[in-house]
């Protein structure tokens, strides 16, 4: 306790430049408040007196980043977060080679297959979270419903355990020691423009369809662009593969050759790799079908323009990410960050990124937070009743919608594959640089 | 010994000028020749000596394929920012009598470049696409039919954006050496019989020759270095060397990165020795 207290007064000191006068009677404050409360409620209150000093910085890809978690953090449990949005390269970079900048890395599941065994991070102990057993199975078996298939690629129950709080070596079946703590998640697929295209899409391998000659678009950012040409590919009966998410240099040859042949008859209008760019294309018309990301389907259609982010019969390419713990984190900063990954999935949070159209791990628990109409029209698929609104406010869809691809079971159970990081990710690198170059 | 501390304090008076090439130019270099040796995985850059980095750069068809597209686009950007610029410079130099309405009229050139040149190159892309102000013109006047697809996101569009984004530095050394161009030389030609052309030819432009020189290193180094060009106006579809270097930078392929940057840097060099080799700037200017 007396080590908690330094930290605490350190912390005054450092962070609030307080004078040597306020410091001392901060200290005496907090140990008489400490002292104080704990005999009354028994609670280890001892915690949320100090936590509030604590601030904890978390890094992470600008998708989970968002501030308003990070002021209903101190508003509900007191202590600050700090965010820091990279790119994913960047994240992958730091989390391995600058262990100390962080003490919560946002990262996704196939970053995670990389960077965790580098041991700058340390797993989670399950039976400290109230509300593991909210978490979706997901994340725990690979498995949605009993009767679901696994995806291929790096399916996050496959580095979500470790064998133990000091091992780097991932779990075959679920451990005490989980890695991250899932938080964002969704199912990618292809978007299109329904008024510019006068037959059904049903099928990745419409993306290379001749009569979209020069009206295509595929993503050009290699390791998830290269899943979605193998999705195409294996529509069109053209290959198959043994594991999309870790091809043998024998696949990516052959993926990449029939992506380069397309490419040379002229079926691509431009490549695409940020966010905007995928938008203004789908906007202006220049693309009437292209892979796409959920929030750019919506960015769309908020200009008025019809959009829809269509379903297809090979299912989904998924992606997800969580938060997981920094090796160097002890004492009090580490119980601050567990009553925050806690808190995470306690509801607030879900119900935000369910807003946003993207899942939250704990669904259950997100339920308590949204209302009825939001969580039929987000969760299960129905028809809005009234408009439903971003968590912004901003009108995003109007009464009567219905989401595209409806429900979570619906969605989130026909993932085809998981982004994943290949065994042959240079190779694969070099031949997606010959297809741009092409 | 008068001569010694003249010595002395030129050297003294050049000391800062070394010191900043050292620091931000010898050094950094030196790091970029260092690393292309270096080894890597997907996330760390493993010190090393290896040559792997550029026996696979030189080898690989790739890296051919990509200069010769980075050349194309030089090729092309130098002849039109060659043609325009020299063009307004002698119209500047040689047309407007003024000095006021030279000092203007080369003002009204600059103003473009008081704005991002990102914004000048992407305001093309709403003008030049498919439902684009251009091609709904040429529609409605009936000139064609279907939309020109070749506008956007090609060869065209990139070599477009590159020629109105450099043709001032073409212009501005073309101008000022026209402007050294003894006046009495142009007359004396005119007197001995020359005809506009033939005074354009022996006179004009061998004496603009620095500038011309001047203006092709900025517009081919440029173009050679480029890659957000290249990657907005050919929607991604094309490569070129920078934009190969910027994807190795964002897949932390840091070592590939600094090979392909010194072969590029001794090609763009070996480019520019050339050049020099045609015109002697310094006896010239």
């Amino acid at each position: 306790m007396t080590i908690d207290i330094k930290k605490s007064a350190k912390n005054l000191l450092t962070d609030t430049g307080v004078s040597r006068r306020g410091f001392v009677k901060g200290a005496a404050v907090a140990t008489g408040a400490a002292i104080g409360s704990g005999a009354i409620t028994g609670f280890p209150t001892i915690w949320a007196q100090n936590i509030k000093n604590v601030t904890l910085r978390q890094f992470g890809t600008g998708v989970s980043n968002i501030n308003a978690v990070a002021d209903k953090v101190k508003e509900d449990l007191g202590f600050t977060l700090q965010m820091t949005a990279l790119d994913s390269d960047a994240v992958a970079q730091r989390a391995v080679t600058q262990p100390n900048s962080f003490d919560i890395a946002d990262i996704e599941y196939w970053i995670c297959k990389k960077v965790f065994p580098a041991g700058t991070m340390q797993p989670m102990d399950t039976t400290k979270l109230k509300n593991y057993d909210a978490i979706s199975k997901l994340f725990i078996t690979g498995k949605l419903t009993p009767d679901s298939e696994i995806a291929q690629g790096t399916a996050p129950h496959k580095v979500g355990f470790v064998e133990g709080p000091d091992s780097v070596d991932f779990a075959s079946a679920p451990t005490q020691w989980m890695t991250l703590i899932p938080t964002i998640y969704n199912a990618d697929t292809l978007g299109i423009r329904p008024d510019l295209i006068d037959r059904p899409i049903d099928s990745w391998a419409d993306l290379l369809d001749p009569a979209f000659k020069g009206k295509a678009s595929i993503l050009n950012i290699p390791s998830i662009g290269i899943m979605d040409a193998a999705m195409v590919c294996e529509a069109m009966g053209e290959m198959t593969y043994g594991d999309k998410g870790n091809m043998t240099q024998e696949e990516i040859d052959k993926t990449i050759a029939i992506m380069i042949e397309a490419k040379n008859a002229g079926q691509f209008r431009a490549f695409w790799k940020s966010f905007d760019e995928s938008v203004n294309l789908m906007a202006s018309g220049e693309v009437v079908i292209q892979s796409m990301w959920s929030p750019a389907v919506a960015a769309v259609r908020s200009k008025g323009i019809a959009c829809k982010y269509q379903p297809l019969k090979e299912g989904y390419r998924a992606w997800g990410g969580g938060i997981g713990l920094a090796k160097h984190l002890s004492g009090l900063e580490l119980e601050a960050a567990y009553e925050y990954i806690d808190w995470y999935l306690s509801g607030w949070v879900g119900a935000y990124l369910n807003r946003q159209g993207y899942y939250s791990a704990a669904p259950e628990t997100a339920k308590k937070f949204m209302s009825e109409d939001e969580w039929g029209f987000w969760m299960e698929g129905k028809a809005a009743e009234g408009d439903i609104l971003s968590p912004e406010g901003k009108v995003m869809e109007k009464a009567g919608a219905v989401r595209d691809g409806g429900s979570y079971e619906e969605r989130m159970g026909s993932v085809a594959c998981w982004n994943s990081v290949m065994d042959e990710n240079k190779h694969m690198i070099r031949k997606w640089n010959e297809f741009v170059a092409a | 010994m008068a001569s010694d501390t003249s010595k002395r304090s030129s050297y003294f008076l050049i000391t800062p000028m070394a010191a900043i090439f050292a620091v931000f130019l010898v050094i950094p270099l030196l790091t970029i020749v260092v690393v292309s040796f270096w080894d890597y995985d997907e996330y760390r850059i493993l010190p090393d000596f290896i040559l792997e980095n550029y026996s696979y750069l030189l080898g690989s068809s790739v890296t051919w394929s990509i200069y010769l597209n980075t050349l194309k686009y030089a090729a092309l950007t130098w002849v039109f920012t060659l043609l325009i610029g020299f063009t307004v410079a002698y119209f500047l130099a040689f047309h407007v009598r003024s000095l006021t309405w030279q000092i203007v009229l080369f003002m009204l050139c600059t103003i473009p470049f008081w704005t991002s040149n990102i914004i000048r190159m992407i305001s093309w892309i709403p003008f030049l696409g498919r439902n684009g102000l251009l091609n709904s013109a040429l529609i409605n006047m009936g000139i064609v039919d279907q939309p020109l697809e070749f506008l956007l996101f090609s060869d065209f569009a990139v070599v477009l954006a590159d020629v109105h984004l450099y043709t001032l530095f073409m212009v501005v050394p073309i101008f000022n050496s026209m402007m050294r161009i003894d006046r009495s030389l142009i007359e004396a030609a005119r007197d001995a019989g020359a005809s506009g052309f033939e005074t354009l030819k022996s006179v004009i432009v061998p004496l603009s020759k620095p500038g011309i020189a001047i203006g092709s290193i900025f517009v081919i180094t440029v173009v050679m270095g480029d890659f957000i060009t290249v990657r907005l106006m050919s929607g991604g579809q094309s490569a070129s060397v920078g934009l190969q270097i910027s994807n190795e930078i964002g897949l932390l392929q840091y070592p590939a990165a600094a090979a392909s940057a010194v072969v590029l840097l001794i090609t763009v060099l070996l480019i520019v020795t050339g050049l020099l080799r045609l015109v002697d700037i310094r006896k010239e200017l």
